[in-house]
């Protein structure tokens, strides 16, 4: 919101909107995740621009709503979808590719390491977006993660349904973020790091987790 | 760990056999170095061809079109093969496939036979059903000797003794072998394997393989290996019986250029396979005088009739995805209980049971896609995971009891709540109701219950927060701004 609005855009946000529908879609709930397709398409078929703050979110729509228009058989809402979707962008694509930026005028003077979300990084492709990005904040230590890569254990009901491989997958994740010596660690997917900071204070680590979108709202005379 | 079988029809579901399995620490440590190793290599080979992406497409091409007229390449190889001299065999499932090998091996005069590791035997329990018919087989590959002679089950699709290390080999060749003095370098396990093995390849007269590809266009069976037992497994042996799945071809010699390329850059992270064999029919005076080749169908064409999952048939069994794997990597291979483990194994285990088993092993990913990745024929695994999950949830839904599934019932109320506004704001103020009645600390959620538990047993979870931001922007809408 904040950087969005800094760099001159204007923002709306409609508030009939509720899910993707992702964690039905992928966890086999494919009849309950369609009618939230046609919600997302009425809520924004008129926008310019839509921004979303989640990577994985965003591979949903682009992975699996044309399929899912497809499967229904509606042909408005198929046409609706294939005019919606290059329209929707994850809010580091969006600042990278559509606007071309990489410094946002962004102020954050701490010490970050940068998890790259699986499915911005090998769905979406942002590929090293959100880093340039990173490194344009003034103040920032930006520290490299070692197993950058490597998945969270997240994966939506997957944390519940396979707790114990999640777990250790967890364990290996911020093992690596303590490793960095970062006091934050960032994504562009808030679920991983609803993950990631579950963990992270559970072991009274002291270390925080942020979106990126909350750094790069960072200025100089708000320090967070 | 010790476990009895990779039967999916008995083995635990994957959340229960993948916590038994990581408590073995050994296990997990062997698992991963293992896998690093081959990782490495493998992006290091690949990382060389500046024209791997369009490669990966070609294979996928191949694959694809093979499936597509699978019919008429496999006459075309039958037709193909039987001139040259072999003779064709058509196998329904995994019993008449035994019961062929069986035949033609008692046949064959001999009550041994030596072995090429093979996938598909072991998918089939073929060594089992041999030893029960009094015919003893003998591994020659040096992971499967390892396996077998370590009374143990494969752990992985190319290293199938991935999961033990070299000290662990010693002990189990020293005490299998009866060496009274053994080293532990790789050259020494190698001798005594070579020395063990040499004198098998000599006296047994019957030779069992699978293969990696067959070709249509000239009938010809393809094996690519690393340690030369193969070859001496098709050459030395009077009879030679080959089985393989009908996924397993190809239309034309050409496409081995491509297949050649992806294969061993992405099993071993070689750049060539040090023994590729192919080999056509029979030759008066040179290798095998009998030849027979077993063409096993054990569910593969239902597979095939499924638009969304037909793409698992195209998997040439290179292992790239178990090496890429988070959850593999953690779990090593026996937690699926199959002999396919990691994300092809996750997708091709269920189909080959045709879903009447191993339902766990769909939700054995958090979807992170590294399998696509590194797959050499671009299989879109996640996609086919996802779309075997609805196939699960169809099962437990429906009748009576799946009315009362108590994960179904909840996905429904969410989507019903996600579909209405009013519904949606009514349920966030119920969340935070609800969430107050649980145990917290300054924010923070330490414990839930029933099946939500399995999040805060190593994580915690924080509470909404007092306002949420579908409540700031309403204000600040109302604010102005």
């Amino acid at each position: 919101m904040r950087v969005l609005e800094r760099l001159g855009h204007t923002v709306e946000f409609p508030p009939g909107q509720t899910c993707c529908g992702q964690m039905h879609y992928n966890t086999g709930y494919q009849a309950e995740a369609t009618p939230l397709l046609q919600r997302f398409v009425d809520q924004f078929q008129h926008a310019e621009v839509v921004v979303i703050p989640s990577s994985s979110c965003v591979a949903m729509m682009r992975d699996h709503y044309p399929k899912m228009a497809t499967q229904i058989d509606d042909p408005g809402l198929e046409s609706a979808v294939e005019h919606l979707l290059p329209k929707v962008f994850e809010f580091s694509e969006f600042l990278t590719r559509r606007l071309g930026l990489e410094d946002v005028g962004a102020y954050y003077p701490h010490r970050v390491t940068y998890h790259a979300s699986c499915h911005g990084l090998r769905n979406l492709g942002v590929g090293d977006g959100p880093l340039r990005l990173l490194r344009k904040v003034r103040g920032i230590e930006l520290v490299e993660l070692p197993g950058l890569e490597q998945c969270c254990g997240f994966g939506g009901t997957f944390a519940i349904k396979n707790a114990d491989v999640s777990t250790a997958m967890l364990a290996e994740k911020t093992a690596a973020i303590l490793s960095t010596g970062a006091k934050i660690c960032t994504a562009s997917d808030n679920s991983c790091l609803m993950h990631i900071n579950g963990a992270l204070h559970r072991q009274q680590t002291g270390v925080k987790t942020l979106h990126l979108a909350e750094i790069l709202a960072g200025e100089r005379e708000v320090t967070r | 760990m010790s476990i009895a079988s990779l039967d999916p029809k008995t083995a635990p579901a994957f959340p229960i056999a993948a916590r038994a399995a990581m408590k073995d620490v050994q296990l997990r440590k062997n698992v991963q170095h293992a896998t690093d190793v081959i990782q490495t290599k493998r992006a290091r080979v690949v990382s060389e061809m500046p024209d791997w992406q369009q490669l990966r497409e070609a294979g996928k091409q191949i694959r694809q079109h093979t499936m597509q007229y699978l019919d008429f390449y496999l006459q075309e190889f039958e037709t193909n093969c039987t001139r040259a001299g072999g003779v064709v065999h058509w196998a329904e499932d995994a019993n008449e496939a035994r019961e062929i090998v069986i035949r033609l091996a008692k046949a064959s005069g001999s009550n041994e036979v030596i072995k090429i590791k093979s996938m598909t035997t072991e998918e089939i329990s073929l060594n089992t059903a041999l030893e029960e018919q009094g015919i003893h087989p003998f591994e020659t590959d040096l992971a499967e000797l390892i396996i077998q002679l370590g009374h143990d089950l494969p752990s992985h699709i190319v290293v199938p003794a991935l999961h033990k290390n070299r000290w662990q080999i010693r002990e189990i060749f020293q005490r299998e072998m009866h060496l009274a003095d053994l080293g532990d370098r790789p050259e020494d396990l190698a001798d005594a394997a070579r020395i063990f093995l040499r004198e098998k390849f000599l006296r047994v007269k019957t030779g069992v393989s699978g293969a990696n590809f067959l070709i249509a266009e000239t009938g010809g069976v393809c094996i690519v290996e690393s340690e030369g037992n193969g070859r001496m497994c098709l050459t030395l042996p009077e009879t030679l019986i080959t089985i393989a799945g009908i996924d397993k071809v190809l239309p034309r010699y050409q496409d081995l250029e491509v297949m050649l390329q992806l294969l061993p850059r992405s099993a071993t992270g070689e750049r060539m396979n040090p023994y590729n064999s192919i080999w056509t029919g029979i030759h008066p005076g040179d290798g095998p005088k009998t030849f027979h080749v077993i063409l096993m169908d054990n569910a593969r064409t239902e597979i095939l009739a499924d638009n969304e999952s037909r793409q698992t048939l195209h998997c040439i069994r290179c292992a790239a995805c178990q090496n890429a794997c988070p959850v593999y990597k953690q779990t090593g291979g026996h937690a699926y209980g199959s002999v396919y483990a990691g994300p092809i194994g996750a997708i091709l285990t269920p189909q080959l049971q045709e879903m009447h088993h191993a339902q766990s092993l769909p939700y054995a990913s958090s979807l992170c896609g590294a399998c696509y990745e590194v797959c050499p024929v671009k299989i879109n695994i996640p996609e086919v995971l996802i779309h075997l999950r609805n196939k699960v949830v169809e099962q437990n839904t429906a009748g009576i009891s799946g009315a009362f599934d108590l994960e179904a019932l909840a996905m429904k109320t969410m989507a019903a709540i996600f579909q209405d506004e009013r519904r949606f704001r009514a349920a966030q103020r119920f969340g935070r109701a609800a969430e107050a009645l649980l145990p917290s600390k300054n924010g923070w959620i330490s414990w839930l219950p029933g099946m939500l538990g399995g999040w805060t047993q190593a994580r915690d979870l924080q509470k909404m927060p007092k306002q949420t931001f579908r409540d700031w922007w309403g204000k600040r809408e109302k604010d102005g701004r």
